[in-house]
């Protein structure tokens, strides 16, 4: 018998073995288990160690503080040549924009216009911006940038300091701007 | 292993060698090598005594070698994802699923559609791992190796970003193929953990009402998930169409979130954190939001309304004749299964049931098909799907009136593509 035909012969065989039903169907008490637990406990320098979220409210924001002056250099060498010099937009959205146009045909989409929250921009400017090295901010540094970007939209004053506690207490004008559909 | 396998088939690698090469292109030269090389092995050919037969080239001449990962015909030039990036950040677009090149309703994994905002990140899968922690008893930590040994689950479903469809916002309808209007959206087969079996393991604080996920990209893209929804069908997905993720569609693991709009269905994930409270990150409040005409936003719209397009005939198609055609599109529904679709030929005055393609499934791609006679004359198709829950896909007319025109997410609105008297398909507004 060809070599073939014996690899044929041993496959058949593989499959009607198959077909018989041996041992006893009672012997199944290792089956229909409780899934394992594998989650590995992470102890609490681990849970430290992870990146934290910057919630509406300010929780999470890191401990640092910024000016709009230092912060209009960061933006003009890293953020202008997108958003434009005065926040107005070009190769990216506007950053500052009239709140009057919103129930408009054509509305602006502004910081002040649209952003409920002011804490909200530290997150995500952190892990967005810029787009060729995101994640690089020194918090400093983005706390300026905020400043100058915040001072652009006319929610604070030129010579404000801005860190977290300011950041916190910042009634943006869009805060009751929106409806909650789905929870 | 191929020297025994050699000599079983030593005749006819004979003949190959010595007679069937070159083929002609009617295949009659190698025929005839054939008839004067092989005589042994014609006795068995039923097509020996037929001169005249016009054999295939293809029988007489080897095929290509095995692949080790098949890929679609050569001719298959144009069921291709189309791309459209971010001038300014290349990693920023979409490229769309080419419905209107494929058939049935499951994506092939190559042509799901896609919507990163900074880029596919390359990443080890055997150093990645998620975290799950804050209000929870325990705070855990999941590699590959451990989520492979849980209880697996697989649905088949739709993943539909929010913004599919959006350029139909615009006042003038855009001339584009069905699928590269509203191409993103895809149907794909995902297995996974069920993210209610981690959390159940980590145990829920009573207080934990919120899952905050993110990603191991560079976009930061960030949301807030209800726990209700993340205790009901989620799934921490590793497959795709039976094979692992692709990593444009979020290697080594994603979240699938049955029905809701992709933005939600977090890539690449890294962390999911109970909260008491959303993060009302910007993807919750700023992106993925719907700007009403009264000036207020909706937001935290998960949902993907009840919709369908006709995917068969496509703008940019042109009919050589009137006759019978059969009219082939999508119907999906974020709200469960799609109950039926209609579809109009005169512009939404009448309008005949399809059939619908079994297996009809929960929050699934649903294939309809109905056969129309085209008589020649200008006429208007479109469809119109109906869900489960008994939602009835809106006209555009009457979405425009209840959204306004800047929402630019979840457009569901009814399609409608003009055959012209020349058979030109075009994309219309009615």
């Amino acid at each position: 018998m060809s070599t073939f035909k014996l690899l044929c012969r041993a496959w058949l065989l593989g499959l009607t073995s198959g077909l018989t039903v041996t041992g006893s169907l009672a012997d199944n008490s290792n089956f229909n288990v409780e899934p394992a637990a594998l989650g590995q406990p992470m102890n609490a320098d681990e849970i430290a160690s992870l990146p934290q979220h910057v919630f509406a409210d300010g929780a999470g924001l890191p401990p640092g503080q910024g000016t709009a002056q230092a912060g209009e250099v960061l933006y003009t060498e890293h953020c202008a040549s997108c958003h434009g010099s005065q926040g107005q937009g070009g190769r990216a959205v506007e950053l500052v924009g009239d709140r009057e146009l919103l129930a408009t045909e054509f509305p602006d989409r502004g910081i002040a216009v649209y952003w409920p929250y002011a804490p909200t921009l530290f997150e995500y400017v952190y892990r967005s911006m810029p787009p060729d090295k995101p994640a690089s901010w020194q918090a400093d540094e983005l706390y300026s940038i905020i400043a100058h970007v915040l001072v652009l939209n006319a929610l604070i004053e030129p010579e404000t300091v801005v860190n977290a506690q300011l950041l916190s207490t910042i009634v943006m004008p869009n805060v009751d701007g929106f409806r909650t559909v789905g929870r | 292993m191929r020297r025994p396998y050699a000599s079983v088939l030593s005749p006819v690698g004979q003949l190959n060698k010595q007679h069937a090469e070159p083929v002609g292109p009617a295949g009659l030269i190698g025929r005839r090598r054939f008839l004067q090389g092989g005589g042994a092995l014609l006795a068995g050919s039923a097509m020996a005594g037929h001169a005249v037969a016009q054999e295939p080239a293809s029988w007489s001449r080897p095929g290509l070698a095995f692949s080790n990962y098949g890929q679609p015909a050569d001719d298959q030039i144009t069921a291709i994802r189309w791309i459209s990036e971010n001038p300014a950040v290349p990693g920023d677009g979409v490229s769309w699923t080419p419905l209107h090149e494929l058939e049935g309703t499951i994506t092939p994994n190559g042509l799901h559609f896609e919507r990163h905002h900074n880029g596919v990140p390359q990443l080890d899968a055997s150093q990645w791992s998620v975290a799950i922690h804050g209000l929870t008893d325990r705070a855990l930590r999941f590699d590959l190796e451990a989520l492979h040994r849980y209880p697996m689950q697989s649905r088949i479903g739709f993943l539909e970003c929010g913004g599919n469809s959006n350029t139909l916002w615009h006042p003038h309808p855009v001339q584009a193929a069905a699928g590269h209007l509203h191409g993103l959206v895809s149907g794909c087969e995902w297995t996974g953990v069920p993210l209610s079996v981690l959390l159940d393991e980590a145990g829920l604080d009573p207080d934990a009402q919120w899952v905050i996920a993110d990603g191991l990209d560079a976009s930061g893209v960030t949301v807030s998930l209800p726990i209700a929804k993340c205790l009901d069908d989620v799934l921490v997905a590793l497959y795709q169409n039976g094979e692992a993720l692709r990593p444009e569609n979020g290697y080594p693991v994603r979240l699938f979130v049955p029905g809701w709009e992709g933005i939600v269905n977090i890539k690449w994930l890294r962390s999911l954190q109970l909260s008491a409270k959303p993060l009302w990150s910007k993807f919750d409040t700023v992106s993925y939001t719907d700007l009403h005409a009264d000036g207020i936003a909706e937001r935290m719209t998960f949902e993907m309304g009840v919709k369908s397009v006709i995917t068969s005939p496509s703008p940019g198609q042109r009919w050589s004749s009137s006759g019978v055609y059969e009219v082939r599109g999508l119907a999906w529904s974020g709200a469960g299964t799609v109950q039926r679709v209609d579809v109009s030929a005169d512009g939404g005055s009448n309008w005949a049931q399809a059939i619908l393609q079994e297996p009809v499934l929960d929050k699934a791609l649903t294939r309809f098909r109905i056969p129309w006679q085209w008589d020649g004359s200008a006429q208007t198709l479109l469809s119109r799907a109906v869900d489960s829950a008994g939602q009835v896909q809106p006209s555009r007319a009457a979405l425009l009136e209840a959204k306004g025109g800047n929402a630019y997410h979840h457009y569901n609105a009814t399609v409608s593509w003009q055959v012209a008297e020349s058979g030109v398909i075009t994309h219309v507004y009615l």
